[in-house]
């Protein structure tokens, strides 16, 4: 009883943890990435003086919101908050997985995205309209290549719990699988689509011709804001934990002594800054693509879903 | 047998073949010439990875010499005349419009289905460990095939020819450890005459067509000629994409 | 007969009976006098549904088969009646959608009674009753004499129902179209039971399931099942008559043919082949799974291309069907390769969705209708900005839409999720093909689940949000209490079917154990908080932490964030500083699907004209721009417009026998019973 309060508390405190280092993933990224480009870099604080900026900030909400415009950023982080909670980062074997697993996780992910398009649409405004369309349609391709990666993951493991599963990849050791390759692959693509990363999406514009995320919360001020800038922080880093938990879980902690901990915590620090980076040297070498390249994009991620698959049917067992 | 009980060798081997497939995904939704002959080159060096694999793990020395041919053939010199023709008929930056890319990408997700279905009754034949390969190796020829279906470029038809041939060079290699060194030898020639006469073909056919789409050679026909007069002016038929 | 007292039986022939009064009630509302349909006829049905539910309740609480016969009918047949836990579960989903349109009913039908839209009111009572007591004695129903009567019973009162408004065209067309594939599929099933009935020796259910089938003939049985009893369940390429005939029926209507009637196509597809035939084969399963993909997939698509709410919904039941399609072929697949837990975990998933989409779809059906009563708009791109007007509908809408878009914490990610758990455990099958098929059908499920999400952000966003488009819209009013109470039930328990899926899962183990002997132990063992459908190890899900988690969200924020902050100041929307906005320049549901449209091309035929008219003129100024799409289902273009012209083609043909004279025709007769005498002779 008493280990198993232990786990709970550990849980509880990975999921704080999590919300918390999120911004600092952020700014870790932005400074890396005016590093790259030879700009002056803010501190890597500086999400958190966004944050509390906006927090502090007088509520303007437009003439024609609803109560559902009030709502969704509250539905929106605690979805993510749900899904944060369920992830894995520096220990496993930890009872809130149980919660959910992979597919619950997606489907949190999928009510986030549900709630953002209705605000787009609430106010009435075009760009709303606009963004609410584009995002619900890089989603629909994005959904299912994401959940037949992790078919994939969770064939090989035979289980959709999270913790189970990278418990699984962990003690198997370095396995040369093909299937793996190209979800690793198909899951990073995604990731940048859902995070709305370039080259599918650029949170940094304002213009109609690149907005599909930010289009639909161009309304949004204050609390409402701070509350969904700081649940995409979270999405981003739960992204980048799930590809380290999956496919380079070493370092991660089995038991709970403080030793493991520590080590865990190390770990998983040291493997989301060097993710980081690989992400901005994408960023940078890669330029926006046209909307109607993105299908192309996804349809690309699909399809490496869909060999991994295969190759996982085909090679890996039997 | 499960992928985590091979040893290290067979992993690759299966890694390897599992990449040689992507190749072959990647060959059927390439529209461009060059990348197109660059990605037949990656997927001979591949296979000839595989074969270098198999000689280590199953110590038969001769499989190096076919790792060797294939290296030399299709990562070098079909590659290299490929290369050199279009850019002597000045068609390295053609692209030709793929009909319903995401229908074919689907199609070769049926046709690897396909091929692992036709494999499960041949497979435990075979008591090598790579045996799963075979699958794939048939899916690599069937692709090939389809690529020589659906593409009207003459250059693709010869990539998916010689991919077709790959895989059944594939096929020999992981199934039995390779065909005799003598049918090895012979294929690999009749591929060297067979790029070579190609690339002759190819020369005439711009000559006569100005055009390498075989989706014209209906043209060639006497029985239904529609308008023999304008196509001896040399005029380009509509819808001809060089 | 006194063997029914003191069991579940006696409250379905309550049921029955509350049902018929319901009908002979209604038969008094003439036009002086509506109230005997608005509060007699709902007032009994309400009974009749609250009944169903009992003895459905007390069948699956009790897990008990109770039968019964009359000396009814034929000389040598007498009426066989049983109410088994199968049966029970389907009466407890009518039921509830009859207590639910009862509460619905009495304000939405006064629109019938007087204005514009004024119709005879009595047979809108008789044939709603006849429709649910056909129904209800099919469910009882023990042989197939029984059965069919009043499934023809269910389809032709159906037909009633939808030509009800009969003075548009459209509608007798719609009803026409129902009314012909109706009898092609009964025709269909009469031949599954005239299999059966065959090896049987005779038509009760009991000698049919002592049949000793080939399997051959088990094979051409089931088929016949699955033909008939599709056609009723709306499965592609047999939905074509469903998204005509569900929207131009009233919309109590609509939620009940949508939310029970096309269920009892299931129900039969289930009785006949895992309780009838018994041992099913994987093969039918991998049949199953195919159509049901196909459904799920080409119904999502094209609901995304309508504008229409009410034929939205429509397409969204063809999809729904689908995904139970998916999960009883699962189910299939995994009994005829002999592992039976998997398929037991199959057929829960397929029926949970059955319930779940009866409910949700209901409450959409009524909210949809809902509007319609206030508006009187079917077109989303005519409506907006309705959740300011009709707060309460506004929100159970959303509710419903949730539950469809299978989002958490709601009842339909539950059977969703259910579902993608079955087809994960492909592996332990031995055969390749399907075990390569499963995982790409699930997934193919998730694009599904996508698209549905992206639909009815559509459909709540263009109908509920943004600016009202038209000015009746704009006067909109909240819907009477009556009507509210009946989506508020539904829309309860959607959340709480979605909020405690183990106790469903739970009662729904006697229908199992009826019919492949297997109930699933696994899924609640962990207790009512942890759903684990093989083992704790393998996948768990909890909603109610997931609401708790909402809810402390919310807590927290309201809290924290909320106190201490000045008040929210209204402004006008910022839009990037354009400004000057208009409600026409909001996306319309054209505008919102066109890059889906795009991106899935071919799926649809689709016909899209800019004609613009540009004034004379050295610089031609656009004075007038017309933009029309049309999109077409490709399976009524290419299945059934070649099959009417065929039968076209035909009648012309042997139209030469009718000549319009009396003498020939009495001639042919003549002739036909000389040859007919001969031979019997």
């Amino acid at each position: 009883m008493d280990r198993e309060l232990t786990a709970w508390a550990l849980a509880l405190a990975q999921a704080l943890l999590f919300i918390a280092a999120a911004p600092l993933l952020a700014g870790w990224l932005q400074r890396v990435k005016c590093h790259m480009q030879n700009r002056d870099a803010p501190a890597v604080w500086q999400p958190y003086r966004n944050l509390a900026k906006l927090l502090r900030k007088q509520m303007l909400l437009a003439e024609n919101a609803s109560w559902l415009f009030r709502a969704v950023p509250y539905i929106v982080f605690g979805a993510v908050l749900l899904a944060a909670a369920v992830v894995p980062l520096f220990a496993v074997h930890l009872p809130s997985a149980a919660i959910a697993d992979m597919i619950v996780l997606v489907a949190f992910f999928a009510l986030a995205r549900f709630f953002t398009a209705l605000a787009g649409l609430d106010i009435g405004t075009a760009f709303g309209g606009m963004g609410a369309s584009r995002e619900m349609m890089v989603a629909a391709l994005a959904e299912p290549a994401m959940l037949m990666a992790v078919f994939t993951l969770s064939m090989t493991a035979s289980t959709t719990n999270l913790s189970v599963a990278t418990a699984y990849m962990l003690q198997a050791g370095l396995v040369l699988r093909p299937s793996f390759l190209f979800a690793l692959l198909a899951l990073a693509m995604v990731a940048v689509a859902e995070t709305s990363r370039v080259p599918v999406d650029n949170p940094a514009t304002h213009l109609e011709l690149t907005m599909l995320h930010e289009a639909m919360i161009l309304e949004y001020g204050g609390r409402h804001l701070a509350l969904i800038e700081w649940a995409s922080q979270i999405k981003l880093m739960i992204y980048s934990v799930l590809i380290i938990d999956f496919f380079f879980p070493w370092g991660i902690a089995t038991d709970f002594s403080a030793m493991a901990l520590a080590v865990g915590v190390i770990a998983v620090t040291a493997k989301l800054m060097l993710l980081a980076v690989v992400l901005v040297v994408w960023e940078t070498v890669l330029a926006k693509m046209r909307l109607f390249r993105v299908p192309q994009f996804l349809g690309f991620a699909l399809m490496l879903s869909l060999l991994a698959m295969l190759t996982h049917v085909v090679l890996e067992t039997g | 047998m499960g992928i985590a009980a091979l040893g290290l060798y067979s992993q690759a081997i299966i890694l390897f073949a599992a990449l040689a497939l992507f190749t072959s995904f990647i060959m059927l939704a390439q529209a461009r010439m060059m990348p197109l002959i660059f990605t037949f080159a990656w997927q001979g060096l591949l296979l000839a990875v595989v074969s270098v694999l198999t000689a280590i793990a199953s110590k038969h020395p001769e499989l190096y010499v076919s790792a060797a041919l294939t290296f030399t053939l299709k990562v070098v010199l079909i590659p290299w005349l490929l290369y050199r023709l279009s850019i002597k008929l000045n068609m390295q930056y053609d692209a030709e419009a793929i009909e319903h890319p995401t229908l074919l990408l689907l199609g070769g997700v049926a046709l690897v289905i396909f091929s692992y279905f036709v494999a499960q009754s041949i497979i435990h034949l075979s008591g090598l460990a790579t045996r799963n390969t075979i699958a794939v190796s048939i899916a690599i020829e069937l692709l090939g095939m389809l690529l020589m279906c659906v593409r009207k470029s003459a250059v693709a038809q010869v990539i998916g020819f010689m991919s077709m041939e790959s895989g059944i060079f594939f096929a020999a290699v992981v199934s039995t450890y390779g065909m005799p060194l003598i049918v090895e030898l012979g294929v690999a020639f009749d591929i060297l005459v067979a790029a070579i006469l190609f690339g002759v073909f190819f020369f005439h056919l711009k000559d006569s067509f100005g055009s390498l789409n075989v989706g014209q050679f209906n043209r060639l026909s006497e029985a239904n000629q529609p308008m023999p007069l304008r196509d001896a002016a040399g005029e380009p038929s509509p819808g001809d994409p060089s | 007969m006194s063997a029914t007292f003191g069991t579940p039986l006696l409250f379905a022939y309550a049921a029955v009976l509350c049902t018929l009064l319901s009908g002979a009630v209604s038969l008094l509302a003439v036009r002086s006098r509506p109230g005997f349909l608005h509060f007699g006829s709902f007032f009994f049905l309400f009974f009749s549904g609250a009944a169903s539910i009992a003895a459905g309740g007390w069948t699956l609480l009790a897990k008990l088969t109770v039968t019964d016969h009359f000396a009814l009918g034929l000389p040598w047949l007498d009426w066989h009646l049983r109410i088994d836990p199968l049966s029970g579960f389907f009466l407890v989903l009518l039921g509830t959608l009859a207590v639910a349109i009862s509460l619905y009913g009495p304000s939405y039908t006064r629109e019938f009674a007087r204005g514009p839209a004024a119709q005879p009111l009595p047979p809108l009572g008789v044939f709603t009753a006849l429709f649910v007591l056909g129904m209800q004695l099919m469910l009882l129903a023990d042989d197939a004499l029984v059965f069919m009567i009043f499934w023809e019973m269910m389809s032709l009162c159906g037909y009633f129902l939808v030509v009800y408004q009969h003075q548009h065209a459209a509608n007798r067309q719609a009803a026409f179209l129902y009314l012909l594939l109706a009898h092609v599929g009964a025709l269909v099933i009469l031949l599954s039971f005239g299999v059966l009935a065959a090896f049987g020796g005779g038509l009760t259910f009991d000698q049919m399931r002592a049949a000793k089938l080939t399997p051959l003939w088990a094979t051409l049985s089931f088929a016949c099942a699955f033909l008939g009893f599709g056609t009723k369940a709306g499965m592609v390429p047999l939905h074509v008559w469903l998204p005509d005939a569900h929207p131009v029926a009233p919309s109590h209507i609509s939620a009940m043919m949508s939310g029970a009637m096309i269920k009892m196509g299931i129900y039969g597809i289930v009785r006949v082949s895992f309780d009838l035939i018994g041992d099913v084969r994987w093969e039918w399963g991998m049949v199953v799974l195919i159509i049901g993909t196909a459904s799920s997939l080409l119904g999502v698509l094209y609901a995304l291309m309508q504008h229409d709410l009410k034929r939205l919904l429509a397409y969204h039941s063809v999809e729904n069907i689908g995904i139970i399609l998916m999960g009883l072929g699962m189910s299939m697949i995994f009994l005829g390769s002999g592992h039976k837990m998997l398929g037991t975990l199959g057929l829960v998933a397929a029926l949970y969705h059955t319930i779940n989409h009866a409910l949700f779809k209901g409450l959409l059906f009524l909210g949809a209708g809902a509007v319609l009563y206030r508006t009187h708009e079917r077109d989303l791109d005519h409506m907006g900005g309705l959740i300011h007007r009709m707060p309460v509908t506004a929100f159970l809408f959303l509710l419903g839409s949730v539950a469809i878009s299978a989002l958490p914490p709601f009842n339909g990610f539950v059977s969703e999720w259910l579902t993608f758990q079955t087809a994960l455990q492909a592996p332990a099958l031995e055969n390749g093909l399907l075990r390569t098929m499963m995982p790409i059908a699930a997934a193919l499920l998730a694009l599904t689940g996508a698209l549905a999400a992206a639909c009815f952000v559509k459909a709540f966003g263009i109908a509920f949000l943004g600016k009202p488009r038209t000015r009746r819209v704009a006067r909109a009013r909240e819907v009477p209490v009556g009507m509210l109470g009946g989506m508020g039930l539904l829309a309860t328990l959607c959340l709480l079917l979605g909020v405690f899926p183990t106790t469903v899962i739970e009662a729904m183990g006697p229908i199992t154990q009826l019919l492949v002997h297997e109930a699933l132990p696994s899924a609640t063992a962990q207790g009512w908080l942890w759903l684990t459908p093989v083992s704790p190890q393998v996948a768990s899900y909890s909603a109610p932490f997931v609401v708790a988690a909402m809810v402390v969200v919310f807590g927290l924020g309201y809290l924290f964030l909320k106190r201490g902050t000045a008040p929210a100041r209204r402004v006008y929307a910022w839009d990037c500083g354009f400004g000057q906005l208009t409600q026409r320049m909001q996306y319309t549901s054209t505008a919102f699907s066109q890059p889906i449209r795009r991106v899935f091309g071919g799926v649809w035929k689709i016909e899209e004209r800019v004609d613009t008219l540009a004034s004379a003129g050295l610089i031609p100024r656009v004075t007038n721009l017309n933009y029309s799409l049309h999109t077409y289902d490709w399976s009524w273009l290419k299945c059934y417009v070649p099959i009417g012209r065929m039968v076209l083609a035909a009648a012309n043909k042997i139209g030469f026998i009718q000549t319009g004279n009396i003498h020939t025709y009495l001639k042919f007769s003549f002739v036909t019973l000389l040859v007919f005498l001969w031979i019997v002779s």
